[in-house]
């Protein structure tokens, strides 16, 4: 039991820290169309860009806002990459994320540019030890991390909900859909995309922000499968709570979140850490698998727009 | 009467410099005037889909200038043009954005070239509007404005396409063929009502079709295109002694040369 509920705890956390990331990939693969890579870069950048400001004693929710920044900076770069210069959208990502593994090791050495590639803080406030978490009744204090994990996502599941219902969302959602609609009605198609690549990597880089205040270090090499995971949460999503009406988007999204992590704990009980990435990868083929699978098997029965 | 459109000496390529270069306009001069319905026809590959395609700048010409009522818009970008050009395509799909419901794709349209900004998608306070505007289609569409553009059928979705393509005042409307992937019925509603549209909101017109008979009742200016020349362009008394058969007659003629 005790086991259990530890478990349970764990993909909770993580749950709702990836979710956080992957409402952002939902945003680029499910709405633009495209399959943005710079996020295995997007997610560690966060992580260092927070752990470089916390340990020189910059306010930690200020941490948050400058990961999310500098990920919508990355991804800006991604989309001026594509749209400016014409480089496929997989080339592009490649290109920012490689990019950012010496921006990382910048950014952890702290401006020595002969780099690091982890940086701790421990004791240093975080958002899980200061500030309103303090005034959490000690029975709760072990809960923390879940609670402001779900407070965090639910706040970004609620601006971007906001958000893709405002005329610029409106219109983010035709750039995805039908570009040349775009076109017609006066707007730069491409400007669309590198705002949707904007906020995609901004929740992305706010994600790798909240896991390296819940872990109190980052390292570069935290983004490697990230992509990974992200899509095969939003595909998981999608694809088995697409039919719910009442769910939105998004909140498939988490609900994906947790699913694939949950699958993602139990796999890893019994097979040592190495095998981490490789039942990834794995898991990513057999959402793949299940979504084309559920596609043919809903085929008649839903109308194709 | 005034020049809307002007294209002086344009010279148009495709593939330039390879085997397959193939010259589609040169030293092609072409006016559109103000009040103008002007129909175009011509066989296959005359480049009456390439001559809209620089109007509204999806192209760039090799050489020659572009004006827009005196204003040279030759360098502008085809979304910039938009703003004044509204463009209905062949393919039903282009039109409008599937996945956003008709609600949604109207208010959209209301605010080209006006601000988007963070406001909410849809202003409850034009409903009406919309409302009066769909009921201009004779569809019933205006119950349906809930439902996702991408459940209707062509003929809706291209009747949309046309009244979202002249929500807002433009210069000038484009259209490419826009009833050739529809249903006999379909078609002649969506002509008839171009011509209700044009009519309606006074708005100068060039129609690019293959539906001779559409090209004869409609319009007050055909043109006809060949090897990227206009080798009938007929306006007024002489647009209206135009028949089917004079049009018939003029296709073999230069398909035999
Ligand atoms: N983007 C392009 N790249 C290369 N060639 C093109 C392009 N667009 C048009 N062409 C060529 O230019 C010629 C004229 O094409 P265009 O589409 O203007 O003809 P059209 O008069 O619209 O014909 P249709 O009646 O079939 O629509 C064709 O030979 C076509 O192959
Ligand atoms: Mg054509």
């Amino acid at each position: 039991m005790e086991i259990f509920l530890g478990l349970f705890k764990n993909v909770l956390e993580e749950g709702f820290i990836y979710g956080i990331m992957a409402m952002g990939v939902y945003i680029t693969y499910k709405i633009l169309d495209f399959p943005d890579l710079s996020v295995d870069g997007t997610f560690p950048l966060g992580a260092c860009v927070t752990a470089g400001l916390i340990s020189t004693g910059v306010n930690p929710w200020l941490a948050c806002l400058a990961a999310f920044f500098c990920g919508a900076g990355a991804g800006c770069i991604t989309g001026l990459l594509h749209v400016k210069l014409r480089i496929t959208d997989l080339l592009s990502g490649i290109i920012v994320m490689t990019a950012l593994w010496t921006v990382d090791l910048v950014v952890l050495g702290q401006g020595d540019l002969t780099g690091k590639s982890l940086l701790q803080f421990y004791n240093q406030p975080t958002i899980f030890t200061s500030g309103p978490m303090k005034l959490l009744p000690a029975g709760l204090y072990k809960y923390r991390v879940v609670l402001l994990a779900f407070l965090i996502a639910l706040a970004v599941k609620l601006t971007v909900d906001w958000f893709l219902r405002t005329r610029t969302g409106l219109l983010l959602r035709s750039a995805g859909d039908n570009p040349q609609f775009v076109t017609q009605l006066a707007r730069d198609q491409g400007k669309m995309k590198i705002l949707g690549l904007a906020i995609g990597n901004g929740c992305t880089a706010l994600a790798g922000s909240v896991l390296a205040q819940q872990s109190e270090s980052a390292s570069v090499s935290i983004g490697i499968g990230m992509v990974v995971q992200a899509l095969a949460a939003v595909i998981i999503g999608t694809s088995m709570f697409g039919r719910i009406h009442i769910l939105n988007p998004t909140t498939m999204v988490l609900l994906g979140t947790l699913l694939y992590k949950t699958c993602l704990i139990i796999a890893m009980l019994k097979l040592p850490s190495t095998f981490l990435k490789l039942t990834m990868a794995i898991l990513f083929v057999a959402a793949l698998l299940t979504d084309r699978v559920g596609r043919k098997l809903r085929r008649g029965g839903v109308r194709h727009g | 009467m005034a020049n809307l459109i002007r294209l002086e000496h344009i010279d148009k390529r495709f593939h330039s410099g390879t085997v397959s270069e193939t010259c589609i306009f040169k030293d092609f001069s072409f006016m559109i005037q103000t009040g103008d319905f002007l129909s175009v026809v011509g066989s296959n590959g005359s480049g009456k889909t390439t001559l809209l395609n620089l109007i509204c700048g999806s192209l760039p010409v090799d050489s020659g200038r572009i004006f827009l009522q005196d204003r040279d818009i030759t360098k502008m970008p085809e979304y910039q043009r938009a703003a004044r050009i509204g463009r209905v395509f062949q393919d039903p799909a282009r039109g409008t954005c599937p996945s956003l419901t008709i609600l949604e794709n109207m208010s959209l349209a209301d605010h080209k070239g006006g601000h988007y900004g963070l406001s909410r998608g849809v202003n409850r306070k034009r409903l009406d509007y919309y409302k009066s505007q769909l009921e201009l289609l004779c569809l019933g569409l205006e119950d349906k404005m809930d439902l996702p553009v991408g459940v209707l059928s062509g003929g809706q979705r291209q009747a949309l396409a046309l009244l979202i393509s002249t929500l807002t005042p433009i210069d000038l409307l484009v259209l490419d063929e826009h009833t050739a992937a529809l249903d006999p019925k379909s078609s002649e509603n969506v002509m008839e009502l171009t011509d209700r549209l044009v009519r309606e909101k006074d708005v100068t017109t060039i129609m690019v079709t293959h539906n001779l008979r559409f090209a004869v009742d409609y319009g007050s200016r055909l043109v006809m295109m060949h090897a990227g020349q206009a080798v009938i362009d007929a306006a007024g008394e002489v647009k209206s002694r135009y028949t089917m058969d004079d049009l018939l007659k003029a296709f073999q003629q230069v398909s035999m040369e």
